[in-house]
C-alpha cells in the first residue's frame, strides 16, 4: 500500500489521496496518461484490469473515476481526476493502456462532454449525433422541447474526430472509419442475430470481415441518470432491467452496495436465499445462451429444447418471487418474502432432472461435427487481450482468466461452497460454449450444497422506507452470468444517489467483437456474438 | 406459509368473447357476396399473422418463450416470424422504445406491407413503463405508430401475450377488405382550391 | 427374375383415353389439342398448389414434433387447413413497390423460380402411365429446367438494391452451381445403370428390383451423395445460407413481400418435392411397388397398393429424411460448403462414375 504511495508521488508529484479502503488517489489531469502507464506497466503495481470508469460531474468540476485492480497482484486502487473547465472540458485518453477504456471513454464523452485527448474515436457512444446538451451533468436540461423524438434517420458518418494536445489546447482532426471504396453492411439494430437492438456496420470484402464498427445506444434508456432522481429502494427496481437475464443477481450487486455503504448485516437466511436465486438465474440465463447460441448457428431445435428446460427454472423462481423473467425479489436488508414451500423439493428434482437433459444438449450439437467445425478455432481471444478489454465472466475465464467474482470477492455464501471455477484456455468460441455448459453443471452442483442448508432465521431485516447513505463512494460487484457486474455509488448523504453507475459486463464484450470478427466471414461474426453472448440493453443501460 | 383469501379464477369462455367494440364493428351490413368474401379473407388474415422477429429489452425474451415449446403460439398460425418486415403482417413491439430507436422503429414499420398490425407489448411499450421518466425514451409507441393491442405487464406473462394475439384475430375478423377499410380515401378536392 | 406383371389397380391411361375420346368427338384435332393442353396445365398448376400446401403444412408438423410443440392445431382439425389460410392472406397482401430497384428483373424473378419447377414438376412420373412431359432424353430436360431457377434467384439477388439480398444471391449462385455437378454427376451414375435418359423408361427398368438394391455399392454411394447434394439444391438447412435467417435476415427474398414472396416460398417446397420425386424415380423404383423374388404372396400384396401412392410414399420418405436433416444440423459456413463439394463430393462422384461403368460394363450388378 505505501509503496503504491510513494511510487504516484514519485510519478505524479501532486497526488493527493483520500481516506479510506481501497486506496483512492486524485491525479491531477496532465500527468494522468503517463501515470496510468506507469502503473499498469511497474512491477509492483501491475494494474492491468481497468473494472470501472465512471464520468462525473462534481458541481465545479467534471472529472472522471477509473477503479483498477491487478490481475496478479490482486490489489486495487481508485483514480481520481478533473477538470475545472466545465465549457470544453478535456481529459488524457487511457484508451491505449487500457483498450476497455476506449469504448468507456466515449460515453463519458457522449454523458458529460468530456473530450479525451489521444482517443482514436471520440464519437457519442449511446445518442444520437444531433443530441443537444450532456445528460447526466446536473445541469442538463431535460425538458422535451430540447431534444424532441425525432423520426428523421440518424445518419452515421463515415469519419470521426480526434482530439490531440498541442501546447496545452486540444485541437480536433479527422480520421476516417470507412472510406468510399469499401462495402459496408449494416447489421442491426433490428436484426436476428444481435440479441437485441445492436447495430454493426461491417465492412466487407466478398463474405470476409475487414472491420466492424459497433452502434449502441438503440436501447439507450438512462437509467443511471433516473436514478438520481430515485430514492435508494426505488432504484432496485431498475436493476433487474438493465440485463434482464441476471436480473436478480443485478439487484443483488446494488443491495449489496447499499447494505456496505449502510452497514447492514443481512441474515444468514437471506444470504443463502440470494445465492440460490443467483444461482437458478445463471442456469436460466445460461440455458438461454445455449439455446440462442444454437440458433444463430442454425439449429432451430437446439432452441427448442433449452427453452423447454428453461421454463423449468422460471416456474422456480416464479412461485417463490412471483416474476417469471424479472423477480423484483432482493431487498435493501435481504429479500422480499420468504422462500416457498415447494422450492426446496423442486430444486432437487431440478438438480436430478437437468443432467440427463445435457447429455443431450451434447449429442445434439456439442458433439455434432458441424457445429464443432464452426465453433473451434474461430474468434480467438488471448488471455491479455481480455484482461485489457476487462473482458470477465464466462468469455474471459475461456480464455484463461481467473476472473469469477464468486472467488476473488466471495459474497453471500459462496465461501460456504465448495465449487470450481471453470477455466478454459483456448479462447475460442468453442470454449466459450464449453465453459458455459460446465458452468451449468457447476450451479447444480452449488445448488445441490445449499438447498438442504437453508438456515432458520429471518429473511430480511427491515429498513426504513426512505435511508439516507452515508456521504462517500462505494462500489461492489458481483457475478452475473456475463460477468462482473459492478456498481458504483457516490452519496452525498441525501435520500438520493448523488450518481449511481453500473460497470455492465456486456460493454467489454461489443467492444472485444471488431478484434474477434475481423478476418473471418459473417457467418463467424454471428457465431463470435452468440458466444459472447451479450445483452444489448445491459450494454446501453 | 398460506396465502388466505385470493380466489382467482380462470376467464370464462364466453367473457372472452364478450367484447362489444368488436360487434359494433361488424354490424355494418353488407351485401351477401361481399360479406362472405370478407369472411374467408379475413379467416385466412386472422389465422395467419405472422409476426416480425422484433424485440428490443426483456418482453423479447417472453416473445420468444411463447414462441418456444410450452406455449407454442405456432398452434394458433403465428408460427412463421419472419426477419424481413416486408414479408410479416405484425409488428409485436416487445419492449422499451428509446429516442434513437424511434426512427428505426418508424422505418420498421412503414416497411411492412399492408395489412399490418401491431401489439404492444408490456409498460415501456405502452407508455414508457418504468422508465417514463427518461429523458431518452419515448413515452408509448402509440405516439409514432397506430398500436391494435395493447398488452400490459412488465414483462407480461405469455398467456397474456397469447390472449393479446387472440384479441388481435378477434379484430381482424370484424375488417371489411371489400367494404369501408380498404376504400381509398377521396382526396378533399374543397381543400386544394 | 421376376416378370413385370404389375397392372395398377387405378388405370391412369383408361382415364385419359376416356377424356381423349370424349373431346375427339365434339372438336377438330386442332381443338382437341388445345383444351387438352389447357386441362393438363391446370392440372399441373392445380396439383403444384396442393402438394406444396400440403408440404407447408407437413413441415410445420414435423418440425413441431422434433421440438416437443403441437404445431398448427386451431385452424381446421388438427390445423390441416393452416397453409391455406396462409395462402389467402398471402394472396392479398399489399405488393410493395420500391424506389431504386430493377423494376422490370424484381418481378420477373419469381416467375422465372417458379416456372422453373413448374416445368420440372411436369416431368415427374407420378404412376404408371402418368406423367406429363416425357422425352427421350427426359432425364437431361429434366436437370436442364430445374437449374434455371438460379437465374431467378440471382436475378431477386440483384434486383433489389439491398445488400443482404446481393450476398444471400451470390451464396445461391456458388452454393447451386457447385452442387448442381454432384447432383448432375450423381443422376449420371444411374443413367449408366439404367442404359436410357427417358425417365418412363427408367423407371420400367426397375420393375425387377429398384436400383438402390440391384446397383451394387457405387448405386449407395449415388444416392446419399444426391441425398446431400439435392438438400444443398433445394436451400434447406443444413445448407440454407442463401436464406440464413441470423445472418441475412432472408436472404435474397429480403425485399419481397406478398405474392411475390409467396412464390419462393412455394417454389422453395416444390423443389423439395421434386428434388425427393427425382431421387424415388432414379433410386427407389419410382411408382414401382416392392418386390422380393421368391415372396409371391408378399408380391401380390404390394402389387395391390396402386401406383401412386407408392410414389408418394416414396417421396414422402425422402422428404422426411430431407427434413430431418433440416431440423437437426447447424447450418454450414459457406466456404465448408465449397470445401465439401470440391475436395469431398466431387471427386468421389466421378470415382463412383468410373466404378459404376466397371460394374454395368462387367455385369456385376444383380
Amino acid at each position: 500500500m505505501n509503496k503504491i504511495k510513494d511510487k504516484l508521488a514519485l510519478w505524479a508529484p501532486s497526488v493527493v489521496f483520500a481516506e479510506g479502503e481501497p486506496l483512492t488517489a486524485t491525479v491531477p489531469a496532465d500527468r494522468f496518461h503517463d501515470t496510468a502507464r506507469n502503473l499498469k506497466e511497474d512491477p509492483d503495481t501491475r494494474f492491468d484490469y481497468l473494472v470501472c470508469l465512471t464520468g462525473m460531474d462534481w458541481g465545479e468540476t467534471l472529472g472522471a473515476v477509473y477503479h483498477l485492480r491487478s490481475t496478479e497482484l490482486g490489489h486495487e486502487i481508485v483514480l481520481r481526476t478533473e477538470t475545472a473547465d466545465r465549457e470544453n472540458p478535456c481529459l488524457q485518453s487511457v484508451s491505449d493502456v487500457w483498450e476497455t477504456a476506449n469504448l468507456n471513454e466515449r460515453e463519458v464523452f457522449d454523458f458529460f462532454g468530456i473530450r479525451f485527448t489521444g482517443h482514436p474515436d471520440m464519437r457519442r457512444l449511446f445518442l444520437r449525433t444531433d443530441w443537444e446538451g450532456y445528460p447526466l451533468r446536473k445541469d442538463y436540461d431535460a425538458s422535451p422541447e430540447v431534444n424532441p423524438v425525432r423520426l428523421e434517420n440518424d445518419e452515421s458518418p463515415d469519419t470521426t474526430t480526434v482530439w490531440e494536445e498541442r501546447d496545452g489546447k486540444a485541437v480536433a482532426s479527422e480520421r476516417v472509419i470507412f472510406d468510399d471504396s469499401e462495402y459496408v453492411v449494416n447489421i442491426g439494430p433490428q436484426h436476428p442475430a444481435t440479441h437485441g437492438v445492436l447495430r454493426f456496420r461491417v465492412s466487407l470484402e466478398g463474405e470476409i470481415i475487414k472491420k466492424v464498427d459497433v452502434n449502441c445506444g438503440y436501447i439507450h434508456r438512462g437509467i443511471e441518470k433516473m436514478c438520481e432522481s430515485l430514492t435508494y429502494p426505488q432504484t432496485l427496481a431498475l436493476t433487474d432491467r438493465l440485463d434482464y437475464l441476471s436480473a436478480h443477481q443485478n439487484r443483488h450487486a446494488l443491495c449489496m452496495c447499499i447494505e456496505k455503504a449502510m452497514g447492514i448485516e443481512v441474515p444468514e437466511r437471506a444470504q443463502y436465499i440470494r445465492t440460490i436465486m443467483d444461482e437458478l438465474n445463471r442456469l436460466s440465463s445460461h440455458l438461454l445462451f445455449w439455446s440462442t447460441l444454437c440458433m444463430d448457428l442454425g439449429a432451430l431445435t437446439a432452441f427448442f429444447y433449452g427453452f423447454r428446460d428453461r421454463e423449468k427454472v422460471l416456474d422456480m423462481m416464479e412461485e417463490t418471487t412471483g416474476g417469471r423473467l424479472i423477480q423484483n425479489y432482493n431487498v435493501i436488508g435481504g429479500v422480499m418474502a420468504d422462500i416457498h414451500p415447494n422450492l426446496v423439493k423442486r430444486i432437487k428434482e431440478f438438480i436430478v432432472y437437468l443432467p440427463k437433459m445435457l447429455e443431450e444438449y451434447d449429442e445434439v450439437f456439442t458433439g455434432n461435427v458441424i457445429a464443432r467445425s464452426r465453433m473451434q478455432g474461430i474468434g480467438i481471444l488471448p488471455k491479455d487481450v481480455a484482461v485489457s478489454y476487462g473482458v470477465t465472466g464466462p468469455s474471459g475465464r475461456a480464455s484463461g482468466w481467473h476472473c469469477d467474482v464468486r472467488k476473488l470477492k466471495p459474497y453471500g455464501v459462496y465461501d460456504k461452497v465448495d465449487f470450481k471455477e471453470i477455466v478454459r484456455t483456448g479462447g475460442d468460441t468453442f470454449d466459450r460454449y464449453l465453459v458455459r455448459v460446465d458452468e451449468i453443471r457447476e450451479s447444480l452442483h452449488i445448488l445441490e450444497q445449499l438447498v438442504d442448508n437453508i438456515p432458520q432465521g429471518d429473511y430480511a431485516v427491515k429498513t426504513k422506507p426512505i435511508i439516507r447513505v452515508p456521504e462517500g463512494c462505494y462500489f461492489s460487484s458481483v457475478e452475473a452470468s456475463r460477468g462482473e457486474f459492478g456498481v458504483y455509488i457516490e452519496s452525498r448523504g441525501d435520500k438520493y444517489p448523488y450518481r449511481v453507475k453500473f460497470r455492465s459486463p456486456g460493454l467489454p464484450l461489443v467492444a472485444v467483437v471488431d478484434r474477434l470478427a475481423s478476418g473471418g466471414k459473417i457467418a463467424d461474426l454471428i457465431a463470435v456474438g452468440g458466444s459472447l453472448d451479450y445483452v444489448v440493453p445491459d450494454i446501453d443501460r | 406459509m398460506e396465502i388466505k383469501g385470493v380466489n382467482i379464477k380462470s376467464m370464462k369462455y364466453d367473457a372472452f368473447n364478450d367484447n362489444e367494440y368488436i360487434e359494433q364493428l361488424r354490424a355494418n351490413g353488407v351485401n351477401v357476396v361481399v360479406g362472405k368474401l370478407d369472411q374467408l379473407i379475413n379467416w385466412g388474415r386472422s389465422n395467419s399473422l405472422w409476426p416480425l422477429t422484433f424485440a428490443t429489452s426483456c418482453c423479447g425474451i417472453e416473445f420468444m418463450a411463447v414462441g418456444a415449446a410450452r406455449y407454442d403460439f405456432a398452434r394458433f398460425g403465428f408460427e412463421v416470424t419472419r426477419a424481413s418486415p416486408r414479408q410479416a403482417d405484425v409488428i409485436v413491439v416487445a419492449g422499451t422504445i428509446v429516442h434513437k430507436m424511434a426512427p428505426v422503429l418508424k422505418r420498421l414499420y412503414d416497411q411492412m406491407a399492408e395489412p399490418k398490425y401491431v401489439i404492444a407489448m408490456g409498460g415501456c411499450a405502452i407508455s414508457g413503463g418504468p422508465f417514463k421518466g427518461s429523458y431518452h425514451v419515448l413515452q408509448g409507441v402509440d405516439k409514432i405508430i397506430p398500436v391494435d393491442v395493447y398488452v400490459p405487464g412488465c414483462p407480461p406473462r405469455p398467456e397474456a401475450l397469447l390472449y393479446g394475439m387472440m384479441q388481435l384475430q378477434r379484430k381482424v375478423k370484424a375488417e371489411h377488405y371489400f367494404g369501408v377499410v380498404n376504400r381509398k380515401e377521396k382526396k378533399d378536392t374543397a381543400k386544394d382550391e | 427374375m421376376l416378370l413385370n406383371t404389375y397392372t395398377d389397380s387405378i388405370d391412369f391411361q383408361a382415364f385419359t383415353g376416356w377424356i381423349h375420346g370424349v373431346l375427339s368427338g365434339a372438336l377438330p384435332a386442332w381443338g382437341v389439342t388445345l383444351v387438352e393442353c389447357v386441362l393438363i396445365g391446370l392440372g399441373l398448376l392445380l396439383g403444384y398448389a396442393l402438394i406444396a400446401l400440403a408440404l407447408i403444412y407437413i413441415e410445420r408438423k414435423v418440425c413441431a414434433f422434433f421440438q416437443c410443440r403441437l404445431g398448427p392445431n386451431r385452424v381446421g382439425p388438427y390445423g390441416t387447413v393452416q397453409s391455406v389460410a396462409d395462402m389467402i392472406k398471402m394472396l392479398i397482401k399489399e405488393l410493395i413497390s420500391i424506389d431504386h430497384i430493377d423494376r422490370f428483373l424484381f418481378n420477373l424473378a419469381p416467375f422465372i423460380v417458379i416456372i422453373s419447377s413448374v416445368l420440372a414438376f411436369g416431368c415427374l412420373p407420378f404412376a404408371k402411365n402418368f406423367q406429363v412431359l416425357d422425352y427421350n432424353v427426359g432425364i437431361f430436360f429434366l436437370m436442364a429446367v430445374s437449374s434455371i431457377g438460379i437465374v431467378g434467384i440471382l436475378l431477386a439477388g440483384w434486383s433489389s438494391n439491398n445488400k443482404y439480398s446481393l450476398i444471400g444471391a451470390m451464396r445461391s449462385g456458388a452454393q447451386m452451381i457447385s452442387y448442381e455437378l454432384s447432383i448432375g454427376l450423381s443422376i449420371m451414375t444411374m443413367v449408366v445403370l439404367a442404359g436410357t435418359m427417358q425417365i418412363s423408361e427408367i423407371v420400367e427398368r426397375q420393375a425387377d428390383g429398384w436400383f438402390l438394391f440391384t446397383g451394387h455399392v457405387p448405386a449407395v454411394i449415388a444416392f446419399l451423395i444426391y441425398l446431400v447434394a439435392g438438400t444443398a439444391e433445394t436451400n434447406r438447412g443444413p445448407f440454407d445460407l442463401p436464406e440464413a435467417d441470423s445472418e441475412l435476415t432472408a436472404g435474397y427474398h429480403t425485399e419481397y413481400s406478398g405474392m411475390h414472396f409467396g412464390f419462393f416460398y412455394l417454389a422453395e417446397y416444390l423443389n423439395l418435392f421434386i428434388v425427393a420425386g427425382i431421387a424415388t424415380t432414379l433410386f427407389l423404383g419410382g411408382w414401382m411397388p416392392l418386390h422380393v423374388a421368391g415372396w409371391d404372396s408378399f408380391n401380390a400384396v404390394m402389387d395391390y397398393i396402386p401406383s401412386i401412392v407408392w410414389f408418394l410414399a416414396k417421396v414422402g420418405f425422402v422428404i422426411f429424411v430431407i427434413m430431418w436433416f433440416k431440423w437437426t444440423f447447424p447450418r454450414l459456413r459457406i466456404d465448408q460448403l465449397l470445401r465439401l463439394e470440391w475436395k469431398y463430393l466431387l471427386p468421389l462422384n466421378l470415382v463412383n462414375l468410373m466404378l459404376m461403368v466397371i460394374v454395368v460394363v462387367f455385369g456385376l450388378h444383380f
